[in-house]
């Protein structure tokens, strides 16, 4: 692999990363849709509970997918984004959804009221997989041309391949809506709605797979190159990986075994990304071949640095985070702990000395600022910065200790005014 | 390699009748998300202090308040997050011919910002959803990482911005190539960043500042004269109230880099038509024909203040063509309305202060609080001008003196169709960004607020 390839890489495990959980987000959308009556009621509460604390984690693996890509591969990305001007837009409208939905969730009072929020997050999840789903069609099966809105408007993605990986996209998020949810449901010991999950993940598993086989149909009908090299050399290695991990996932669902296959059915759409990237490989876009649409070398160095530098601070959390959400951490009943209980220590207003001595230092910051010139200038700032910062929480505390205007103190304060 | 990293023959500028369309889209997406991003610059920390009021007192108000500020901080976040991500598709929406010739020059900053970005999602999730579940000094730690990431953020995507008012770190070729590219120097070895850095944040403060504070200042109008009303109003309005004059010093300090690397946007910021030694400044009054008519001349003060020297000779808009000025009147306007609501906040903030200072106390006036109300959208205001100055300033520029808006936008039709679109789903969303804010403050308090430990869910 070489150093042009590599930021394409680290794209392709965002995208499936993002295909994984920010896909299973949608999907628990979509699965609150389809239990919109009252009886559904402990299916929405659960999917929006069980996604509360990793949803946003999950969505930033597209903009992770997105400024690498852009950065890495200008031309291909002016390309990509001005050509499929119209599934980026309506992604971009399901994502508003989605945050504003999510936002909204935590003022809902009544049922009524979850269930009005919970379907503008139902249609974020079928219309941002959708028009995803169709973008990576489109560049497929090879509509998107080299050139600033190069490629047909509406017909580069309304194509029946570019539909077909939309609907697989949106179906495929379900299905991993459904095992996660299942395996959430368990932890929390809730076994009937686990088992509520389980049915609706081994229908979705079944329906994905289905619509899996009447793709390579439609492919082959429509985008014959990219039928060809999904079957033939290592993309029909990647496809076949893909359909074993997608049955394991399903045997293993059926005997509710939910934590394996949590990790299998991430598997079996990790493996349709990596077919298709080894299917399209070494083409980026037509007549563009990835080493081509690479950034010089200064840059693809310093994004391989700062991914491995980010990484270093990005793994280590998220490992903290998913093993906080899996062990439980986080749901209802976990609480163990209250308010900080270790004996008063009333506030105080700081000495009299300090205010002064702020100040001073404020404005010789200020003074080094407006009128040292050169290196002066940060340094002032830096130190008024810093005087600022140590003055606000001074004068909070100064600012709390006087109680004199609080209605149910007013009794001990005037007492205490007293001589 | 090289036939390919070249803007001119692979996306050609392209007609695009909808220009203007396409610039107030962006603007428009700007404008939603930028208050949020003062919220995800300081209300970390304004929730911290708070937390941390609690742990050295033992007081259970400051937890109460901590928590429920934590609630609106993880709405606002949300929001946020995906007005933010609504910019980043519209960079390749909008400005793909910007995005193809210069993306690996700028877009290491928004890969690391996505990293501040991740640490952000992560630790505002253990933080909110971690009350209670975490020891309270883990609690308190786990906020930490939320503050950071919001500085490291707005260092990044100012790094980008700050290289499109000043471009370096790549050379351009007679044919219209960009070689020689250096992200890391483009990016971080900007003399403009720091500045503007700087104020982005200070303004964040500002913002977030006198926001939540004028919420507050509307319940003590209204009669609430409760322990909890009062604190909530003290953290932030004292926090804002020392930003507001830091800002005018950082402000100098910035205004003084645009007079060096952008004269052009200077002159557009105060209507100055001809090279001039010892120019003035004219409060309000409108550009035309070359000066400003009907405005108060305050002689020498331009000079003054971008160059510290009374004679200091600026240049004027008639050192460039007519065709590489920005629209005069509007960055003036802009600019005049930042720097006017600026004066008044420190005012407001510099009574507040003082005030505390002298008396040991909070002013409490209802006239100061009306103040401290007006102040909340009037700061909002001020940080849209702000950046209307400094964008709509750069103009016709995307790459300041190297590449044109024109160059750099989409060549799609359908710009009028995706403006009226969004503009129906930010109305909306600004619908439904006030009912949650709403409904938030009008859950009753869960802990008892007047110092008995007891806590309840």
């Amino acid at each position: 692999m070489s150093l042009t390839e590599l930021p394409l890489l680290f794209v392709l495990l965002g995208l499936t990363a993002y295909a994984v959980l920010g896909g299973a987000d949608f999907g628990a959308g979509l699965w609150q849709l389809l239990s919109a009556g009252s009886r559904g009621r402990a299916l929405r509460e659960h999917a929006h509970r069980s996604m509360g604390p990793v949803w946003e984690a999950n969505h930033v693996w597209l903009i992770f997918v997105l400024v690498i890509f852009w950065t890495a591969y200008p031309v291909a990305f002016g390309s990509i984004a001005s050509t499929l001007a119209v599934p980026l837009f309506i992604a971009a409208v399901g994502i508003i959804l989605r945050g504003t939905a999510y936002a909204l969730r935590s003022g809902a009072r009544s049922d009524r009221e979850a269930i009005r929020i919970d379907l503008a997050f139902a249609m974020s999840s079928i219309l941002t997989p959708f028009a995803l789903g169709a973008m990576v069609g489109a560049i497929a099966s090879e509509r998107v041309p080299v050139g600033n809105a190069a490629g047909a408007l509406w017909g580069s993605w309304l194509n029946p391949t570019a539909i077909f990986i939309g609907v697989l996209a949106v179906a495929a998020g379900a299905y991993m809506a459904a095992v996660f949810l299942a395996g959430d449901a368990r932890r929390i010991g809730q076994e009937e709605l686990a088992q509520a999950f389980r049915r609706r993940a081994l229908a979705a598993g079944a329906a994905t797979g289905a619509l899996a086989l009447i793709g390579l149909v439609v492919v082959r009908a429509d985008a014959r190159a990219l039928f060809d090299d999904l079957t033939s050399g290592p993309g029909v290695a990647a496809l076949a990986a893909s359909a074993v991990a997608g049955l394991a996932t399903l045997a293993l669902l059926w005997r509710s075994a939910f934590e394996p296959a949590r990790y299998a059915a991430a598997a079996a759409v990790a493996a349709i990304v990596g077919g298709w990237a080894l299917a399209q490989q070494p083409m980026l876009l037509p007549g563009l071949t990835v080493q081509e649409a690479a950034a010089g070398r200064a840059t693809l160095v310093a994004i391989l640095v700062g991914v491995l530098a980010g990484s270093l601070i990005l793994f280590p959390s998220l490992a903290l985070l998913f093993r906080m959400v899996l062990r439980g951490a986080f749901d209802p009943g976990a609480t163990r702990h209250g308010a900080e209980r270790h004996p008063r220590h009333p506030l105080r207003p700081p000495g009299s000395a300090w205010p002064r001595m702020l100040a001073t230092a404020g404005a010789a910051g200020a003074g080094l600022a407006l009128f040292g010139g050169g290196w002066r200038e940060p340094l002032g700032i830096a130190v008024l910065l810093t005087a600022a910062a140590a003055g606000s929480v001074g004068l909070v505390r100064l600012a709390l200790c006087d109680e004199r205007d609080i209605d149910v103190l007013d009794a001990a304060a005037r007492v205490r005014r007293k001589p | 390699m090289v036939e390919v990293t070249f803007l001119a023959a692979q996306l050609p500028p392209v007609e695009q009748a909808y220009l203007l369309e396409a610039r107030q889209m962006q603007a428009l997406s700007f404008a939603v998300h930028i208050p949020l991003v003062c919220f995800g610059i300081a209300f970390p920390s304004l929730v911290l202090l708070a937390e941390w009021l609690h742990l050295r007192t033992g007081d259970p108000l400051y937890r109460t308040l901590a928590r429920r500020w934590s609630k609106v901080m993880l709405a606002l976040f949300a929001v946020g997050a995906v007005t933010g991500t609504i910019l980043s598709f519209e960079m390749g929406l909008l400005w793909p011919g910007f995005m193809a010739a210069f993306g690996d020059v700028f877009g290491l900053g928004f890969a690391l910002e996505g990293f501040s970005f991740f640490v952000e999602a992560i630790f505002i999730a253990i933080y909110v959803y971690g009350w209670d579940r975490l020891s309270p000094r883990a609690h308190f730690l786990s906020g930490i990482p939320i503050a950071v990431a919001g500085f490291t953020g707005s260092l990044m995507v100012i790094s980008v911005n700050a290289w499109m008012q000043n471009p370096t770190g790549f050379r351009l070729r007679a044919d219209g190539q960009v070689v020689d590219v250096e992200p890391v120097k483009a990016l971080f070895a900007n003399p403009y960043l720091w500045p503007q850095l700087t104020h982005m944040y200070v303004a964040g403060y500002l913002v977030a500042g006198f926001l939540v504070a004028a919420a507050y200042a509307v319940r003590r109008l209204r009669g609430d004269r409760s322990r909890y009303v009062r604190t909530a109003l003290i953290i932030p309005l004292t926090v804002a109230a020392i930003a507001a004059p830091v800002q005018i010093v950082v402000g100098d300090w910035i205004a003084r880099q645009v007079a060096e690397t952008q004269p052009t946007k200077l002159a557009a910021f105060e209507g100055l038509g001809e090279t001039t030694r010892g120019a003035p400044i004219h409060l309000g009054g409108w550009y035309v024909d070359g000066e400003v008519k009907a405005g108060i001349e305050i002689p020498r003060l331009l000079s003054l203040l971008a160059a510290h020297d009374p004679d200091a000779v600026v240049e004027g808009l008639d050192a460039v063509p007519e065709a590489e000025r920005p629209p005069v009147n509007l960055v003036r306007l802009a600019f005049q309305t930042m720097v006017g609501i600026g004066t008044f906040l420190a005012l407001v903030g510099g009574v507040h202060v003082v005030t505390l200072l002298r008396r040991g106390r909070m002013p409490l006036s209802p006239w100061f609080l009306r103040a401290v109300v007006l102040a909340g959208p009037l700061s909002v205001l001020a940080l849209i001008a702000g950046w209307v100055a400094t964008e709509v300033g750069r103009q016709p520029w995307v790459v300041y003196g190297v590449m044109r808006t024109s160059e750099a936008v989409t060549g799609a039709d359908g710009i009028p169709v995706g403006y009226a679109t969004l503009v129906v789903v930010y109305t909306a969303l600004i619908a439904a960004v006030a009912w949650i804010l709403r409904r938030l403050a009008r859950v009753p308090l869960e802990d008892a607020p007047q110092g008995a430990e007891r806590v309840t869910d």
